[in-house]
């Protein structure tokens, strides 16, 4: 294993297992737009990879400021790759805020790339720099590439006849062309994609050409001098195959429209604008031709409310948001529990409490998922844990939502929407198909309609409005058992309110397996969410340390497995970490009676690997070989609260 | 859609058996039979009409339609019945309201559905209170209503729920009242336009607001409060002995005496359904200074939301085969061979 100072672009390590890289600049200089086209170009080198894009909540913050920095992280490598990274081996910073905000997080000598040109008494100002970083001390631990990038990249779109100001905007390409020089990537595919992009205006397309090709070349002649150096990442071993690049809301997006299908139904989805759930309705808005129909509702509340008269009309009726938007739709949840409608809600979960951080990644909505409601109010949960994930879970909570007549929430967040992955497309044929189906004759004795008769799921008839003969009436106001009229009494609404928990901690969800490790031990680490990547990376650096600990992910929050709690407690310890503040762990003490300990993080970043494997080898004092993780957890590792001075 | 069907119903067809829950002598039963008595001649068929309601005592309205009901939750029918609607649009959808729970609670809902076009009828019952939560003033609550909210009489300005409706782009509006024999007209009206129909129905809350009106409703001097609409028809009231008329100097109606039924020599102006400028006159007007406006004020249809979003899938759809294999492996996509193991 590497040591703590040693980085894989150190020495003649020029074949390293993974690299991670941090793009960062002004929200304005595209450095999202540059990671995507890294990310595409890593997946075409057969790498695999995980990204972790980061930008403020501003859309253009004022330019050169600490809180406008964007920055884009991706780790890539010629082995399974879960998480973005803990520490970057190389940040390319494009002004002096950029630097301040990321340099924290860079391994110690790692290679910082800075734009020199960015770099005048006024950026640095705004970056509260009181001397230039470029020419003191601060970058004394890192290995330092000084270029004009600024500069170069007027000097390569000169014969396109642009301003400075234009001519800057490929600043980002300009970049893009000395990483893909870097990492020996093929030019061919970011070309394509350029000429493409500005079908429409040849000559930019052209001039971000040329900035790409300039900051390419310059990687080849400047490579004898300075630190800079070309590095291979092997192909990681693949299965034969399609692949593509998949974010979280791509994901839902095509699961959703897969559950559709699998149900034979048209799917009906309302949505009301907000970061980061946004995305789902823009992706389904191009999927009309699946019999998709889109509803931008006037708020949260008027998103659920369509979807759920969509579901009563015989549609699978779909909603999405992130936390306060969820907040706003609690009462109508509350509706389609009552009404044993089916619905799925999607949660992108991001900071909170209230607006909190819209653009950053927690997990603090579970309480809000599993236990959130007024009155008993049972709702099966179920959390992705990272975009491709994401994709099967949609369709999972299609199939739960119609097969049981339930609202189900999914649970994803702002990093797994945002983040992508390569995800190997499979064969829809592969699917078990799950078709609805809807009463179309009265169902109890002596031709009577029963809209709450139960099938032995607990579930209700779905009764679509236009069918002959089953007109009848629903609220939300407590129905009788099997006729659904308004009946207030002491022991109907006992026997209801029994009913509908039953039906939901009912549902058949599979055995819980253990994701990495062994069935009983020290220490199982229960996560759930996001947190795969790095709970399953740590847990197996540990092993490989010989700690007898174990790995379990949960995807089904509510109801929870059948066999979970014997599983739990054959392990003397849980630790259970979460981007909250131990949700997960309360639901585990409160439906077992075991002493889960949480780990916590509410920093809007994810976890590092390092941080996890600090917390597990706690649990193995004495032992040997138990010295923490490859690199020490530090506090620094963590982004620098922007504008805060440590 | 509000297409005539051949349905054959009479009143009985649409009565649930349920026992209606009101309380004794209150306008909703009326408007009930009103309703009851309307849907036959609509040729309206059961299993095709959505009633949808809110929360308040009008919104228990569904329970007592024998047709598809749907009792929601406070405020939201509007959005609910534009997913019904959007899932399956040839659904007839009736959304029952009251000023609670459609001007207050559920304002933002109505004004979207209006300025949306969904088609369906909207029947806000506008008692001015809050019945089924004992009584409090309510958005339509007149100046100085005494509540238990508002022992010393309340001094928040009532909103106008047609002038609010016109204001969001209602396409349609008209006013009736509880016992008024021409509410089946009102309501009839009301189906027959493609769209958003809002239709005000001013109902007698006999524990909480009683007889509050009585100024225009009460059946004696009717003739002198009551000014029904129709279009082409002079706008006449007191037995054709009064008329409203234009005044061209303030650009405000006012009323005119009619000598001799000469209803032209007094300037009184022919109502038009389709003007909007003298349906927003109609619905400001105050009482009982002049009669209460009644009938169709505005009808004047435009696309339909449903329509459009369906259009809009369609155009998105075409020539577009719904291959979900394609649409999977769509975008920034490379295939790893057999034999390399990674990308070719």
């Amino acid at each position: 294993m590497a040591s703590a100072a040693k980085t894989p672009l150190d020495g003649a390590s020029t074949t390293p297992e993974a690299v991670v890289v941090r793009f960062a600049g002004d929200s304005g200089d595209g450095m999202q737009l540059t990671g995507g086209q890294f990310t595409l170009s890593t997946a075409l080198a057969g790498n695999d990879l995980a990204t972790f894009p980061d930008f403020p909540a501003e859309i253009r913050a004022p330019q050169g400021t600490l809180f406008g920095v964007s920055a884009f992280q991706i780790n890539f490598g010629s082995t399974d790759v879960d998480t973005a990274g803990d520490a970057p081996d190389v940040l390319v910073a494009m002004n002096p805020a950029a630097l301040k905000t990321n340099l924290p997080a860079l391994k110690p000598g790692g290679l910082v790339i800075v734009d020199e040109g960015e770099f005048g008494k006024r950026n640095l100002d705004k970056a509260k720099y009181d001397t230039n970083p470029l020419e003191d001390d601060t970058l004394a631990k890192y290995d330092v590439l000084k270029l004009d990038i600024s500069a170069r990249t007027i000097e390569a779109v000169k014969p396109f006849g642009l301003g400075n100001k234009d001519a800057l905007r490929s600043k980002n390409m300009w970049t893009l062309g000395l990483a893909l020089w870097m990492f020996d990537r093929d030019r061919k595919p970011i070309h394509d994609w350029l000429k493409a992009k500005f079908k429409s205006k040849p000559e930019i397309a052209e001039a971000n050409i040329a900035a790409l090709d300039a900051g390419h070349a310059y990687g080849e002649t400047a490579e004898l001098a300075g630190p800079l150096r070309q590095v291979h990442v092997d192909p990681v071993p693949t299965a034969p195959g399609l692949y593509r690049t998949l974010t979280g809301a791509e994901a839902v997006a095509l699961g959703l429209v897969a559950g559709a299908r699998l149900l034979r139904l048209p799917m009906f989805f309302g949505g009301y604008p907000i970061t980061p759930a946004s995305a789902i309705l823009h992706h389904l808005v191009r999927m009309k031709e699946f019999n998709v129909t889109t509803f931008q509702a006037e708020d949260e509340i008027a998103a659920i409310c369509a979807a759920i008269g969509a579901s009563y009309a015989g549609s699978l009726g779909v909603t999405s948001s992130s936390g306060p938007g969820i907040a706003l739709k609690t009462e109508a949840i509350g509706l389609g529990i009552m009404t044993e409608l089916p619905l799925v809600i999607v949660n992108s979960q991001r900071g909170g409490p209230s607006t909190g951080l819209p653009t950053k990644t927690e997990q603090s909505d579970l309480y809000q998922a599993v236990y959130g409601r007024n009155g008993d109010a049972p709702m099966p949960v179920i959390a992705a844990r990272s975009p491709a994930d994401a994709f099967e879970c949609a369709i999972e909570a299609c199939r739960i939502a119609v097969q049981y007549m339930t609202p189900v929430m999914l649970l994803t967040d702002g990093y797994i929407a945002n983040a992508a992955e390569p995800w190997k497309v499979p064969d829809p044929e592969i699917f078990e198909r799950f078709p609805a189906q809807f009463l179309d004759q009265p169902n109890g004795p002596d031709g009577q309609l029963l809209p709450y008769k139960r099938d032995d799921k607990g579930a209700r008839p779905w009764i679509k409005p236009g069918t002959p003969g089953l007109m009848h009436r629903i609220g939300g106001i407590e129905k009788a058992v099997d006729t659904g009229h308004i009946d207030y009494s002491p022991g109907n609404h006992q026997a209801m309110t029994d009913a509908r928990k039953a039906k939901i901690e009912g549902i058949r969800v599979r055995d819980q397996q253990v994701s990495v490790g062994t069935k009983s031990g020290k220490l199982a680490v229960v996560g759930w969410g996001s947190t795969y990547g790095p709970i399953h990376q740590a847990v197996n650096r540990a092993r490989r340390k010989g700690l007898d600990v174990s790995h379990i992910h949960l995807r089904h929050i509510w109801p929870l497995p059948a066999n979970l709690e014997a599983l739990l407690k054959s392990y003397d310890n849980v630790l259970v970490p979460e981007m909250n503040t131990g949700q997960l762990k309360t639901l585990l003490r409160d439906q077992y009676l075991i002493d889960a300990q949480p780990l916590t993080k509410t920093s809007g970043q994810p976890f590092q690997i390092a941080e996890l494997e600090g917390a597990i080898g706690k649990f193995f004092d004495g032992v040997e070989g138990n010295e923490g993780g490859e690199v020490p957890p530090n506090a620094d590792q963590l982004p620098n609260p922007v504008g805060v001075e440590k | 859609m509000n297409e005539m069907t051949t349905i054959t119903t009479t009143l009985k067809d649409w009565e649930t058996d349920q026992e209606v829950r009101w309380c004794p002598g209150c306008g909703d039963y009326a408007i009930l039979k009103a309703v009851q008595r309307t849907l036959p001649k609509l040729g309206a068929d059961p299993k095709n009409t959505v009633f949808i309601s809110g929360i308040g005592c009008s919104s228990r309205f569904p329970y007592y339609v024998e047709s598809y009901g749907f009792h929601t939750i406070h405020g939201r029918a509007p959005a609910i019945a534009t997913g019904v609607k959007l899932a399956n649009p040839d659904l007839d959808v009736w959304i029952v309201t009251g000023d609670g729970d459609g001007m207050s609670i559920g304002g933002n809902h109505t004004m979207h559905i209006l300025r949306r076009n969904l088609n369906c009828q909207i029947l806000l019952f506008n008692n001015e209170i809050y019945g089924l939560t004992k009584g409090q003033a309510s958005p339509t609550s007149r100046l100085g209503t005494r509540s238990p909210t508002t022992p010393a009489g309340s001094y928040d300005r009532p909103a106008k729920a047609c002038a609010f409706a016109i204001g969001a782009g209602a396409r349609f509006v008209a006013r009736g009242f509880d016992v008024s024999k021409k509410l089946p007209e009102v309501l009839e009206a009301a189906y027959r336009h493609k769209g958003a129909a809002f239709v005000e129905i001013f109902q007698n809350c006999i524990v909480y607001n009683k007889d509050v009106f009585d100024g225009f409703a009460a059946p004696k001097g009717a003739e002198d409060h009551q000014l029904w609409l129709e279009d082409g028809q002079p706008m006449l009231f007191a037995n054709g002995t009064k008329g409203i008329t234009l005044d061209h100097e303030t650009l405000q109606l006012a009323i005119v005496d009619v000598v001799d039924g000469d209803w032209k020599a007094a300037g009184v102006i022919v109502h038009n359904v389709k003007n909007r400028s003298i349906a927003h006159m109609l619905v400001e007007i105050p009482f009982p200074q002049f009669p209460k406006a009644l009938g169709v004020l505005y009808d004047d249809p435009r696309p339909s939301f449903e329509g459009e979003v369906a259009d809009e899938k369609a155009r998105l759809s075409e020539g577009k085969e719904p291959n979900l294999a394609a649409l999977l492996g769509k975008g920034q996509s490379w295939t790893v061979d057999e034999d390399e193991g990674h990308p070719a």
